[in-house]
């Protein structure tokens, strides 16, 4: 997982509640096996016609939001489906973080593991970048994860909270099987008792 | 006298591998249940990293999301799906997971068969990679769904990194009116309080309401936790528990069940143990359900309208409102009951179970499907198959024009060919009425096993409180 630090880029503004990880990426793309190539299939239903045909007008489509790698976007994002191809897809189009002023839990911590900043942010700042991003087209921010801070090209800042667990591994771009694999024998003490686990037979 | 404990406290504390300030709990993890769609990529990570499966004894799969409900003896025709269920066969047999597979009895959807082999017990941590995992807190577990980095985390090391949760009491007053259902309760639940109001928390069912429920209804109820926003919903273990369990496949058998059920009546939320947060809701004045937009909290009473949006003071919320009625073909005003259907699916892990099919069984009896309806039935797995074959019910279906169907996912989420065309409306009771969910420009509309049956002879949405 790619660390990160600092972060500068074009907002991309949806103004959606509820948005879920059925409308990030469409069932129909989940068939792969890979982590990779999930961008081009992005917002599918709202990026492209039944028959495939871009759709001018969605913001994604046009210039220069095409180039955002910050999405700002209505309350509880990511809810519904566990899939992790949703932050996989935000991520290979481009973006590296979402603002929002709540998020679906799951998605939230999927965020986490590949390197995507979720951050959250009040209603009322989330509707001046909403309003900021729609009116100046190439509006942009810039998120430094240390500072815990967003600077708005209108000169706002607005300081998020992170747990400090998550902000080190971002930080680190961490491989977090390693840290556990690390506390092996806290692990196989557990095991000797293990209460509730129930064993079945593997073959 | 220590101090009293929520049930959800008392699991999470029973499986606490390590615990130290400034860093996520290591929980260990009972049960991890493994679908074709979210572990590849895991298995995959695993390869790359020359690790092993930590306990296929506590591992198990099966395949659910894209097969088809088809006849299963035919090949299957999508070659991404075949190849995405040949890859779960090939890493099972890597890696030593057992597997329901294709042709086996014990294949269905993985939250139906779970409890109906006997691997959901009280006390259990479980999680898959799947949203309605939530399903397995009916019996008193503590299940809810991870993604594909988090199954190769449990893969690997038969733990988790978790925060620990904030604990909701959703206290359910009263007795359920006659003609309502789980289903009805938990649309009705998420309709007054919205789609994020368990975000944080595990819940915890409780009061004379969710007491006097099946198991069955327990599980309709939790698995929609997750539609609250909530990642995990339980209900204390009882003797209707036990009573499911006793006898299942993978369960404790003879005097080891005895004892385990000693152990699990412990497992109920001490007197004056406090929630983060409690939620209030009185069963008497529940209606049958039915939703009317592109997010489950977007429900009415049967007896409704579709709403305006202009009734909506947040413009955010406005907005989502206004697209939702422009998906949906909808006009604000519009009695619930006026609205026709053009398909019926009767199935999923939130209403495919052998009682939900007796359900919709009861009301289909010696009925037509409407001429211009296309209804079809998928089961949760063979053995819900088997049971309602046993007992008729397939030819009731079948004779009032409904398809019988082999068991998975099917329409749910339409990953495999079950799938609506664009404009069509479907009453479904399944768990999401999202956008493109069962098809792109399918319009979905959530109800319970018995109000999708009494629409499907209708025509339209009917109060199956007044059906005959």
């Amino acid at each position: 997982m790619e660390p990160f630090h600092t972060h500068s880029g074009i907002v991309a503004p949806i103004a959606r509640a509820n948005i879920d990880t059925d409308a990030i990426i469409p069932k129909q793309f989940l068939k792969r096996i890979e982590r990779s190539g999930f961008g081009q299939f992005l917002f599918y239903d709202w990026r492209f016609t039944a028959s495939g045909a871009t759709i001018p007008d969605f913001l994604l489509n046009r210039e220069p939001y095409n180039h955002a790698t910050v999405l700002v976007a209505g309350p509880n994002f990511g809810c519904g489906s566990s899939r992790e191809h949703a932050p996989w897809a935000l991520l290979d189009f481009g973006f590296r973080v979402v603002i929002a002023p709540s998020y679906a839990d799951i998605f939230f911590n999927n965020c986490f593991k590949n390197g995507v900043l979720p951050i959250v942010l009040p209603d009322a700042a989330i509707t001046t970048l909403l309003t900021e991003a729609e009116q100046s087209p190439g509006f942009t921010v810039t998120v430094d994860l240390a500072a815990q801070t967003v600077q708005s090209a209108s000169g706002h800042t607005y300081e998020f909270d992170i747990d400090p667990y998550r902000k080190m591994c971002l930080e680190g771009g961490l491989d977090d099987i390693g840290l556990t694999l690390q506390n092996e024998a806290d692990i196989s003490r557990y095991e000797q008792s293990a209460p509730f686990a129930v064993p079945h037979a593997t073959r | 006298m220590s101090q009293p404990k929520t049930l959800i406290d008392k699991i999470w504390d029973a499986h606490v591998v390590r615990d130290q300030s400034g860093e996520p709990t290591l929980l260990y993890i009972d049960l991890h249940l493994v679908h074709e769609v979210t572990s590849p990529q895991a298995f995959e990570g695993l390869r790359l990293t020359s690790r092993t499966v930590r306990r296929p004894d506590l591992t198990y799969a099966t395949v659910d999301h894209n097969i088809p409900t088809t006849d299963r003896s035919l090949p299957i025709k999508d070659p991404i799906s075949k190849q995405q269920i040949d890859t779960l066969r090939a890493n099972c047999a890597e890696f030593g997971v057992p597997l329901a597979d294709v042709h086996s009895r014990d294949q269905g959807i993985v939250h139906v068969i779970g409890p109906e082999l006997g691997l959901t017990l009280p006390g259990k941590t479980i999680v898959c990679g799947d949203s309605h995992t939530s399903t397995h807190g009916a019996f008193g577990a503590l299940a809810f769904g991870i993604g594909t980095s988090e199954v190769e985390h449990v893969l690997a090391t038969q733990c988790l990194l978790q925060q620990r949760p904030q604990t909701m009491e959703v206290y359910v007053h009263g007795e359920m009116p006659k003609g309502t259902t789980a289903k009805d309760l938990i649309l009705g639940l998420i309709s007054r309080f919205g789609t994020a109001f368990g975000t944080g928390y595990v819940v915890e069912y409780r009061g004379p309401a969710i007491a006097a429920l099946s198991m069955e209804e327990r599980m309709t109820v939790c698995n929609m936790s997750i539609e609250a926003g909530a990642r995990a919903g339980l209900i204390a273990p009882d003797d209707k528990t036990y009573d499911y369990l006793r006898g299942r496949r993978f369960a404790p058998s003879g005097q080891d069940f005895e004892q385990a059920v000693e152990r699990f009546r412990t497992l109920t939320t001490d007197p004056g143990a406090t929630f983060d947060a409690r939620v209030d809701f009185d069963a008497h004045t529940l209606v049958p359900q039915v939703t009317w937009g592109t997010s489950p909290g977007m429900g009415a009473d049967v007896t409704g309208r579709v709403p305006n949006p202009d009734d909506f003071a947040d413009p955010v919320m406005r907005r989502s409102a206004e697209l939702a009625l422009e998906y949906m073909g909808l006009k604000a005003g519009t009695p619930m009951q006026e609205i026709p259907i053009d398909r019926v699916f009767i199935g999923s892990c939130t209403n495919g179970r052998i009682e939900d099919l007796r359900a919709a069984a009861a009301v289909v009896a010696d009925h037509k499907v409407a001429g211009h309806v296309k209804a079809m039935v998928v089961p949760g797995s063979h053995i819900v198959k088997e049971q309602a074959e046993k007992e008729g019910l397939d030819k009731i279906f079948l004779k009032a024009g409904f398809e019988w169907r082999e068991p998975g996912c099917s329409m749910c989420l339409a990953m495999n060919p079950d799938i609506l065309e664009p404009g069509e409306r479907c009453a479904s009771t399944s768990n999401r009425n999202f956008e493109g969910r069962q098809g792109r420009d399918g319009r979905t509309h959530l109800v319970s096993p018995a109000m999708a049956a009494a629409a499907a002879i209708a025509g339209h949405f009917v109060d199956v409180r007044h059906f005959a």
